[in-house]
Parts: structure tokens; C-alpha cells; sequence
């Protein structure tokens, strides 16, 4: 046996000074991170504390944690100062996400898979058009939108906060399918097409199921965006009957002359929960879908 | 019958590229046809216009009696065989295996017995639950040809389907493949095969005939047997070896007996070559195989003098390296008739043994050296 070689005192301290250092770097990195991070998600957290809260200690007390916990205004805050529940507004916005969520999911797939695999005449103008449209700010459209919808006679109805979206009127979506495509080899496809598969099987058969992740990120992005969406609701709906949360959320400020904070709060959380809930269940493929390339051989 | 027919053959794409110039081809029934060539050569742009994956700029494709130019890819009654497989990710073995079967909307119990019928003769009975990430390559490119040997189709495309396996695997599956293909012709029911591959190894030992295509032309259709011993052209001489056939510049003259002058040494062509050449005298190209010339002493008669720059000691044979004027040789040895004293820069004669020795018309390339 030959003696190992002999690690000299010297390298020995270098290598404890070593560690120390990448450990006390480690601690100082995570220490600013979680002060970071908490500084960022505490007004969310104080929110859900003071949901807890009576409308008097929510301007007493800096403290997240209610003293006498009560959930009044969670009681107050679902029946609302109108002859409605929170249970109408919220049936309101999924009346809006879910046909525009489907519609979404289907039309933009029809239009990415012509995009990312066929050639037609014209092909580029048309992608330069969709794509110059994702550049155009929201504001510009609103006015001949809104003419548009009135001599349609949609005003105060859900179809033009559903309808446009549903016929792949949100070119940014168009763009992501079409990058995730042409990130997918077209061989499973060519496959398909020599088993016999017409394009239409192909696309619903091999196309959509490896499109999935995409799709899901699809439907999160439109399902979010919906639910937060304040301006379109504002502009097109005027009976309260028809309000959304995002409008309902609001109403309850317009119309109490003493605003009921720990109510208003209170809905605010009820609010969140949908879109953190679909957030959280879709995570995995979320994550997937956006990180363009994610194709497993 | 499932017989393929190719007739003046092209492909040009829009922007004016002609990858095809217009190819003739006859398959026969039950034919095991390798397309082989450089890449680039068009051999698989020729698969993919007959799988339909490609448009047809002009001429004819048939199988059996029907035209097949304007048919979608599920109606010519073909079935191919991917390069990486291209089995459906989401998928597990046994619907892709069916997939193209429920397409047709087979019955059930038939789609069954079909698959029970494939995975038995390609081994993959137990692999029938599993989704393709979790297949090694080897299996995934079996499940491939099972894919394919399902439909029972007329014509069996194969693109360059052991090109991402690793040596060992390759050539069991090359076995497996050859195997199958015999196994079908013994049972009454032939399949037809077009198997493109850039590797001479496969055409040589798989098919029953091979087609060496070049630059969208084809140079040479023929057996495996013939191709390497009477090459038509430079082209497929050099391209069908293992190491490539010597090709150099020489002057045929014809004093009599031919004589061929290389790097302004003379000798007589052997007897085997004369009685064969069809050549007018001038510049030609000399090609003999490396197995095809004989390590002499400096000087000895009707061998080209010339220097070693490099020894290959393979064990059963030896590399030689020579160099005669400009032209770079190659003479392999069996390393028992081998003077292993020879070294590097030693001055030797590599005499031609007549056998295999080539005349190529310098400018069309053409094999000049053919006549019975």
C-alpha cells in the first residue's frame, strides 16, 4: 500500500476558510431573499388577516393577526348592498371565462397549426398582420369596438367580452402555440398522415395531445387575464345583474356611504381563490408550456 | 401485385431546385431495394415523394396498376419507417401500434389480433403498456417497424430507420430486419421494400437489389454482387468498397497489348483486364480495389513503383499507404503475406492482380473496361 499524500495544515485551513465563506454567502443571499419576498406578498397577507378583522381594528392595528377573529364580513360582504349574492357575480365571470377559456383553447390551435405547418398564398402578410395586432395597444381598438358591438346590439350582454377571444382574436396566443409548433418535429405528424390520418385527425389525434402543456398555459393566461379584467366589463355592461366580480368588487365601494373595508376585503380574498386554485392544480404543466421547447424525445 | 414503379421521376422545389431529375426505377414484387448514396443525393426526397410526403413536380409513380401521384399518404397502401421512430409520445406501444388500424376502423377484436400477431414476431409482447420515452432505442425502432408491419401494406418505406443506434444494436437489427423480410416471403405474403440508407454496409448486406443514386441522378441499379464487381461508373466504384476502390489518372495506350502508364511508369495491363477493355487509347481512370494489388520488391516487373507513408496494422490484414507520383493508394494485405520489416517512407511495387481492375472513361466517368 502506498501512504496517502499528505494534506499539508496550511491546505487544510484554506479549505475551512473556503467553506465558511460560501456559507455565510449562502446565509446573507436567503436572508435578503425572504425579506425581499416578504415585503412583496405581505400587503396580500395582511389582506386575508384583515378579511378576519372588524371594520374598526383594520385601521387600528398594523398587525396582520385579527385580536377577535370574525368572519362578519365575509357573511356581509357575500350579500352584498344589492339585491344579489356574491354567487351572482361570480356565476357572471365563469358565464365569461369558460366559453371564452374553450373558445380560446380551440381557435387559436386551428390558426397556430395552419401557421406553424401549412403554406397559402399570402402567408406572411396574413402572420405579419396577426402578429402587428399583438403590437397595437388595447386602448386604440376600444372605441370602434364598442360602435362595432353597439350596432350589433351587444351592449350589456357577454358576448363581446367572449366572442373576439374565442374566434383567436388574441394574437398572442396565436404566437406562443405557433413557437411551441414549430419547436415540436414534424414526424409524429408525417406518421399520422402515412397511418391514414386526414389533417383534421391529425391534428386532434397527435397534434393536440403534444400540444397540451401549451394549451394549458393557454387557458391560465385567458382564465387570470378574465378574471382581472376591469375595463372591458366596465365598458360593455351596464346592468348590475350582469357585473362580474372585478366590477362587483368595486360596486361595493361606489355604493356604501361608510365603506365596510373588512367586507370589501373580505370578497377581495373570496376573489383570488378561483385563479390561485386553477394556478396551483396547472402548475406542473404551466411551468412546461411556457418554457418553449420542452419536447422530450 | 405490390410492384413499384418509378418513371421519369421529379422533383423541383419553388425555388427552382431541381433535387430530382427525372428517375426511372422498377421494383419487383417482394424486392428488398435499397436506396443508397452521399447524402444529399435525393434518396430520401425519392422515399418521401413515394410515401406522398412530397409532391411529384412531373412523371409517375405506380404501385402494382395504380398511380399513385395524386393519392394522400393513408391511401397508396404504404407504411414507413421513421428515421427517430416518430412513434406518437403520448401513446402507449400498443395504440400506437394500432393507431392506423382504428383509423380504418378495423373491428376490434381484429385490431387485437393484428397487434397480438406483430408484438409476438417482433418481441415486444411485454412492451405493449409502456409509453415510448420509456423504451430504449432499440426497442422504440422495433415497435417502429411494427407500426408499419400492422397495416400489412403493399410497399415497405424505410428511412435510414438504424442511423441513431449504436453499432452493435445496428447490426442486430439489420439481422432482424432481413430476417423478417424472408420470413414474409416464405409465409405466401412478400412485401415490398425501399429502404434508404446512407450506410454501404446495410445496401451491401440487406438488399436484394441496390440503387446508388447521385446528385438526383441514379447511377446504378443492380445486386449487391454485381455492383461491387462490375461497377458502372467511377462514381459507384468509389462509393461501394470498404477501403474505397483506388481511383487515379492514367494513359491507356495500345501498343499491341494495353499498356497503362501511371506517374510516367508503364506496364502491361494484366491478361484479366485486356480481355474485357473496351477503351480507346488516352486518358482514363485506373480504379482497382485496395484487396486487388500485391505488395512486390522495388522494381519487379509490371508493378507501379512507389513510397509507403503509412502502415494500418488492422490484425488480420494490413493497410498499406502508397504513395506513386501524386496519386495516394491503398493496398490491404492479409497480414500473414505482409513483410512486417516494411516501414514508413521503404520504396515498394504494388503490382495490380488483374481481378477487379477498372478502366474508367475520363469524362463521363463511365466504366469502359465491361465487355463479356
Amino acid at each position: 500500500m502506498t501512504a496517502m499524500p499528505q494534506i499539508s495544515a496550511d491546505t487544510l485551513a484554506n479549505m475551512e476558510k473556503q467553506r465558511r465563506r460560501t456559507r455565510i454567502s449562502s446565509a446573507f443571499r436567503y436572508s435578503l431573499l425572504i425579506i425581499v419576498g416578504l415585503i412583496m406578498v405581505y400587503p396580500l397577507i395582511w389582506m386575508f388577516g384583515a378579511s378576519f378583522k372588524t371594520n374598526a381594528e383594520i385601521f387600528s392595528s398594523p398587525s396582520f393577526w385579527p385580536k377577535e377573529p370574525t368572519v362578519q364580513g365575509y357573511i356581509d360582504g357575500w350579500k352584498t348592498s344589492t339585491p344579489y349574492t356574491f354567487a351572482k357575480f361570480f356565476m357572471n365571470s365563469m358565464m365569461i371565462i369558460i366559453p371564452k377559456m374553450i373558445g380560446t383553447a380551440i381557435s387559436c390551435t386551428l390558426v397556430a397549426y395552419g401557421f406553424a405547418r401549412f403554406d397559402f398564398p399570402f402567408k406572411k402578410i396574413i402572420f405579419s398582420t396577426v402578429i402587428a395586432t399583438l403590437l397595437l395597444p388595447n386602448v386604440v381598438t376600444r372605441i370602434p369596438q364598442y360602435l362595432l358591438f353597439r350596432d350589433i346590439g351587444w351592449l350589456d350582454s357577454f358576448l363581446p367580452l367572449w366572442v373576439p377571444s374565442a374566434l383567436a382574436g388574441d394574437a398572442f396566443f396565436v404566437f406562443m402555440l405557433i413557437q411551441f409548433l414549430r419547436a415540436i418535429p414534424r414526424d409524429m405528424e408525417e406518421a399520422a398522415r402515412v397511418d391514414g390520418a386526414n389533417t383534421l385527425q391529425t391534428l386532434i389525434y397527435i397534434v393536440v395531445p403534444m400540444l397540451t402543456p401549451a394549451l394549458i398555459s393557454v387557458c391560465l393566461f385567458q382564465f387570470m387575464w378574465t378574471m382581472n379584467d376591469f375595463l372591458g366589463p366596465l365598458i360593455y355592461l351596464s346592468s348590475v345583474e350582469n357585473y362580474p366580480i372585478s366590477l362587483a368588487l368595486k360596486l361595493s365601494i361606489d355604493t356604501t356611504e361608510a365603506f365596510a373595508w373588512n367586507q370589501i376585503l373580505a370578497m377581495s380574498c373570496l376573489a383570488l381563490a378561483p385563479s390561485l386554485i386553477v394556478f396551483f392544480m396547472a402548475q406542473k404543466y404551466f411551468i412546461e408550456g411556457i418554457s418553449t421547447g420542452g419536447v422530450k424525445g | 401485385m405490390a410492384e413499384l414503379q418509378l418513371k421519369s421521376v421529379e422533383k423541383m422545389y419553388g425555388n427552382g431546385f431541381k433535387a430530382v431529375h427525372g428517375i426511372d426505377l422498377d421494383v419487383k414484387d417482394g424486392e428488398f431495394m435499397v436506396l443508397v448514396g452521399p447524402s444529399g443525393c435525393a434518396k430520401s426526397t425519392t422515399l418521401r415523394m413515394i410515401a406522398g410526403l412530397e409532391t411529384i413536380s412531373g412523371g409517375e409513380i405506380r404501385i402494382g396498376d395504380k398511380i399513385i401521384n395524386d393519392l394522400t399518404p393513408g391511401k397508396r397502401g404504404i407504411a414507413m419507417v421513421f428515421q427517430n421512430y416518430a412513434l406518437y409520445p403520448h401513446m402507449k406501444v400498443r395504440k400506437n401500434l394500432s393507431f392506423g388500424l382504428k383509423l380504418k376502423r378495423k373491428p376490434k377484436d381484429e385490431i387485437e389480433a393484428s397487434t397480438g400477431e406483430v408484438s409476438g414476431i417482433l418481441e415486444i409482447d411485454e412492451l405493449l403498456d409502456r409509453l415510448p420515452k420509456q423504451l430504449s432505442g432499440g426497442q422504440a425502432q422495433r415497435v417502429a417497424v411494427g407500426r408499419a408491419l400492422i397495416k400489412s401494406p403493399e410497399v415497405f418505406l424505410f428511412d435510414e430507420p438504424l442511423s441513431n443506434l449504436d453499432a452493435k444494436l445496428r447490426a442486430s437489427m439489420r439481422v432482424r430486419i432481413t430476417d423478417l423480410h424472408k420470413r414474409l416471403r416464405d409465409e405466401g405474403r412478400p412485401a415490398t421494400v425501399i429502404y434508404v440508407t446512407h450506410d454501404q454496409v446495410e445496401a451491401m448486406t440487406m438488399g436484394d437489389r441496390i440503387c446508388v443514386m447521385k446528385d438526383g441522378h441514379i447511377m446504378q441499379v443492380a445486386d449487391p454482387v454485381t455492383l461491387y464487381e462490375k461497377p458502372a461508373n467511377a462514381f459507384v466504384a468509389g462509393f461501394i468498397g470498404m477501403p474505397e476502390m483506388n481511383l487515379a489518372d492514367a494513359e491507356l495506350t495500345m501498343d499491341g497489348t494495353p499498356k497503362l502508364t501511371l506517374a510516367g511508369q508503364t506496364i502491361t495491363a494484366p491478361a484479366d483486364l485486356s480481355a474485357r477493355l473496351n477503351a480507346a487509347p488516352g486518358p482514363v481512370t485506373l480504379g482497382i480495389r485496395p484487396q486487388h494489388m500485391t505488395i512486390e520488391t522495388d522494381g519487379a516487373a509490371d508493378a507501379f513503383s512507389g513510397v509507403i507513408h503509412n502502415i494500418e496494422f488492422m490484425g488480420h490484414e494490413v493497410n498499406v499507404h502508397v504513395t506513386i507520383g501524386d496519386a495516394a493508394f491503398i493496398a490491404v494485405v492479409p497480414t500473414e503475406k505482409f513483410n512486417l520489416k516494411l516501414q514508413r517512407g521503404d520504396r515498394v511495387g504494388l503490382r495490380p492482380t488483374g481481378v477487379q481492375m477498372h478502366i474508367f472513361d475520363k469524362a463521363s466517368g463511365e466504366n469502359v473496361s465491361l465487355a463479356e
